[in-house]
């Protein structure tokens, strides 16, 4: 009975392959083309969860200044650091560290989260990936109000040179270096894309990743330097740059991505070689990103 | 050109239990010898080795019964579901209407939710902006878009879905059953929208139980049975074979009398 179909049918397709790193390069492409759907969703999201509260997305600001000025002030005085200066520098490194946290604990949950609209409607999944990603940095942005209150504040100690910690580093204070804050955050925001593509995906299939992100990354937390600072380890270590302790800092790579947005904002000196290691992270981790898309892109909608 | 192609196409669906779902069996099966992962999780044939060829203009009633696989045809066919085995190509826009509530906010307006799903369908903001006045007229919920949609009964938000995707320019339309939960005065309503959408957009294919909405938007069918094509054909053959007897035999007046002029199925025999 299927003669009237296939009869005229053509012969099977020359090239129609699901797996093909031109199918997951397409579906990041066309992500990016319908930038207006999750332009439009992750302000959504925003207004959504501050829909009913009087000031709404305030409260974004609010409980970052508050959480900022308490650990400012807590630290510095354990740390017995000049609050002038080490409250900016936890203010934006708890900023920054917001901005990841959030991509990487909503990251793994993404295609989960969102298994209604990849079950029904025909979309790239990168899309979700985006709309997430973008809420990051409308939650990020509003964040970066409390930053511009403390500069206004603590101007005067962070425009010429100074030191966070004792026998830490000398910074030479704010200048021009500023401006490298905004390809620092577009390198964490690419980052931040691969990031819950990779780790999307594979919580999709295996239940259990999202947990486990969930409770190393506290730990990853008190590893980082943001409420200490990595002069602290120069110390300790008595400035030896070969001490195993150094390495605290810098095998962890969420260090690298903090200084990059976090440097420029201080008035720290600018250190390539943090630069150096992000962009070999965007490369590689976008390369293993797109090698899970070409292989497990459609497997998704059918493991959600 | 609009078209779907579908070869040999088989859709699978592994069963992860909890437990099978976790990293812990799986590193612990490959230690205990050659036990394959895959094969321990249960699979469950969706569809199983479906051929099939829709061309711009074709107008296809899906029918079967309960869990034939017609929803998850309808998936195959906008490319949600990529087939596990075989291929498939799907050339057009593809505007599907399953599930009524999901792609929509119970906490947002209707406003809202009327401009994400365009959003969604691939419209751009300013082309949603223009339609949303004509979607308040037809919708006639008046004052209620304003309203979170979680206040909205289900033939309201049925009746801003059809909305919706009757004001928009689809290239290929999938209908899944679901739409019958608006009231008469309004189906009348919506059945000249959405006649005059069939006729807008390339390709349509209808899963439904109605006779009345089969016979009236589409002239071909395709009878689903455990995730197998059984039959594919002209509507009216395929319709006599899986009800048992002929529909439009037992077709109202009234509905034969708005077909009339129209209808391709009548002038066409139901296909050959």
């Amino acid at each position: 009975m299927q003669a009237t179909s296939t009869l005229d049918h053509p012969e099977a397709p020359p090239a129609v392959r699901s797996r093909s790193f031109k199918r997951a390069f397409a579906d990041v492409r066309e992500a990016w083309d319908h930038r207006e759907l999750w332009g439009h969703l992750g302000w959504q999201d925003i207004k959504q969860r501050y829909r009913r509260s009087v000031i709404g997305p305030l409260w974004i600001t609010i409980s970052m200044g508050t959480t900022a000025l308490a650990l400012g002030l807590l630290y510095s005085v354990l740390f017995k650091t000049d609050v002038a200066t080490f409250l900016p520098y936890v203010t934006v490194g708890f900023i920054v560290w917001n901005f990841i946290v959030g991509c990487v604990t909503e990251g793994t949950d993404v295609f989960i989260a969102n298994e209604g609209l990849i079950k029904h409607l025909p979309a790239p999944i990168t899309v979700h990936v985006m709309r997430m990603v973008w809420r990051q940095v409308l939650f990020f942005a509003h964040n970066l109000v409390v930053y511009l209150v403390v500069l206004a504040i603590f101007f005067t100690s962070l425009n010429h040179d100074y030191k966070i910690s004792e026998n830490g580093p000398v910074h030479p204070g704010l200048s021009w270096t500023i401006v490298l804050a905004i390809p620092g955050f577009v390198l964490l925001a690419v980052n931040a894309v691969w990031v819950s593509l990779l780790f999307g995906v594979i919580s999709t299939r295996f239940r259990d990743i999202p947990p486990v992100v969930n409770s190393f990354i506290n730990l990853v937390f008190f590893m980082t330097p943001i409420v200490w600072d990595a002069g602290v380890l120069q110390r300790v270590t008595g400035g030896g740059n070969n001490d195993w302790r150094m390495l605290i800092a810098e095998l962890n790579p969420v260090y690298h991505f903090v200084e990059v947005v976090r440097a420029p904002l201080l008035g720290h000196a600018v250190d390539w070689h943090h630069w150096a290691i992000v962009g070999g992270f965007t490369v590689a981790g976008w390369f293993a990103a797109l090698v899970i898309l070409r292989n497990y892109r459609a497997r998704v909608s059918y493991w959600v | 050109m609009v078209s779907i192609d579908v070869w040999n196409a088989s859709v699978d669906f592994p069963i992860f239990d909890a437990k099978s779902r976790s990293l812990k069996k799986l590193a612990l099966g490959k230690v205990g010898g050659k036990i394959g992962s895959e094969g321990r999780v249960p699979i469950i044939e969706a569809l199983h080795d479906i051929t099939l060829s829709l061309k711009d203009g074709a107008r296809v009633g899906l029918v079967g019964h309960n869990g034939a696989g017609k929803s998850t045809l309808l998936r195959l066919l906008a490319g949600i579901y990529e087939p596990t085995r075989g291929h498939s190509r799907i050339i057009g826009k593809v505007a599907p209407v399953f599930d009524l509530g999901v792609g929509m906010d119970p906490e947002i307006s209707g406003y809202e939710n009327i401009m994400i799903r365009g959003l969604f369908l691939g419209m751009t903001r300013k082309e949603m902006e223009k339609r949303v006045d004509d979607i308040a007229e037809f919708t006639e919920l008046g004052d209620y878009l304003q309203m979170p949609l979680r206040t909205y009964s289900t033939g309201m938000r049925v009746r801003l879905a059809l909305g919706v995707v009757t004001s928009i320019n689809p290239e290929i339309l999938l209908l899944d059953e679901g739409i019958g939960a608006v009231d008469a005065a309004f189906m009348a309503k919506a059945r000249d929208r959405l006649k005059d959408l069939v006729k807008r957009s390339g390709l349509l294919v209808f899963a439904n139980h109605s006779d009345e909405f089969l016979i009236e938007f589409c002239d071909t069918a395709i009878w689903m049975d455990e995730g197998h094509v059984k039959m594919h054909g002209g509507l009216r053959e395929v319709l006599t074979a899986y009800k048992g007897h002929d529909p439009f035999e037992r077709i109202s007046p009234e509905l034969l009398a708005r077909l009339g002029h129209t209808s391709p199925v009548l002038s066409g025999n139901g296909g050959e």
